[in-house]
């Protein structure tokens, strides 16, 4: 009844705290954001493992049939993409470390560190994949 | 002068009465999955497009096992920790949170013994 009156019932719009899309991506939010993202996409990859490990175990049959879903292209690039997330959520812990033991708080150490990682994760997974191509070729 | 001792905040260890066991295990999955991690990439790199036979006869290695079983391990644990700081930052409804909370820690509880099953299944005969 008093309502209309008082505004209670009818909320006015609240300010809302900054978010992700208020402010301009840097390099050290990105690399935050990725940390959690590939953290994610390794919690669901397990399932792959287990999958191959059950395989593994379970007869030669369908073990062949698990790893024929690996290798086509699509299956090379979810094992590619597998092998980078792990990477980049190693490096971006390697840099959590550093920063949990008190060191690299200034902002240059921080740009450097969250560019090092990124580009440590690209170049380790092409690294890794360049030299399974070759021991299979060459073999 | 205070008339309190430290042991009493040790003893109720914070708001969440747990202190820093979280961020702690945390830490110290995460220091084994470093090496743990980098031992799954060289594992998978060199089975890849092996035959059953090699990948049986490998991963019943009593070393290799051992070393998947602690990943495995330490993994899941690490694992379910994150994504129950992932939950708690972004379900703030009650219901949710509690039945994605227990959903969070069945998957982490099915991977770690499926996996642990299936290792222990190739190392004592399938």
């Amino acid at each position: 009844m008093a309502d209309a009156t008082t505004g209670r019932g009818a909320r006015r719009a609240r300010p809302l705290s900054p978010h992700l899309q208020i402010y301009t991506p840097l390099i050290n939010m990105v690399m935050s954001i990725l940390h959690r993202l590939t953290g994610v996409a390794l919690y669901f990859g397990t399932i792959l493992l287990v999958w191959w490990l059950i395989a593994a175990a379970t007869s030669p049959a369908y073990f062949d049939y698990v790893s024929s879903w690996f290798a086509p292209w699509y299956g090379q690039v979810v094992l590619i993409g597998y092998t980078w997330a792990l990477l980049h959520h190693m490096m971006g812990g390697l840099r959590h470390f550093i920063w949990d033991l008190g060191y690299g708080y200034d902002l240059g150490t921080i740009d450097l560190m969250s560019w090092g990682s990124g580009a440590a994760s690209l170049i380790f997974t092409a690294l890794i994949w360049f030299t399974v191509a070759f021991a299979r070729g060459g073999a | 002068m205070a008339m309190r001792t430290p042991l009493k905040t040790a003893r109720h260890l914070g708001s969440a009465k747990e202190g820093a066991d979280h961020f702690w295990k945390q830490r110290i999955t995460a220091v084994a999955n470093l090496f743990l991690g980098l031992f799954l990439v060289w594992l998978i790199a060199s089975l890849i497009g092996a035959d059953h036979a090699t990948v049986k006869a490998k991963l019943a290695d009593p070393l290799i096992a051992l070393a998947l079983l602690a990943l495995i391990i330490s993994g899941t644990i690490h694992m379910r920790l994150g994504m129950q700081t992932i939950i708690e930052d972004y379900v703030h409804t009650e219901a949710s949170k509690i039945v994605l909370l227990m959903l969070n820690t069945f998957f982490a509880a099915f991977v770690a013994l499926a996996s642990i099953f299936a290792i222990l299944k190739l190392s004592f005969g399938a």
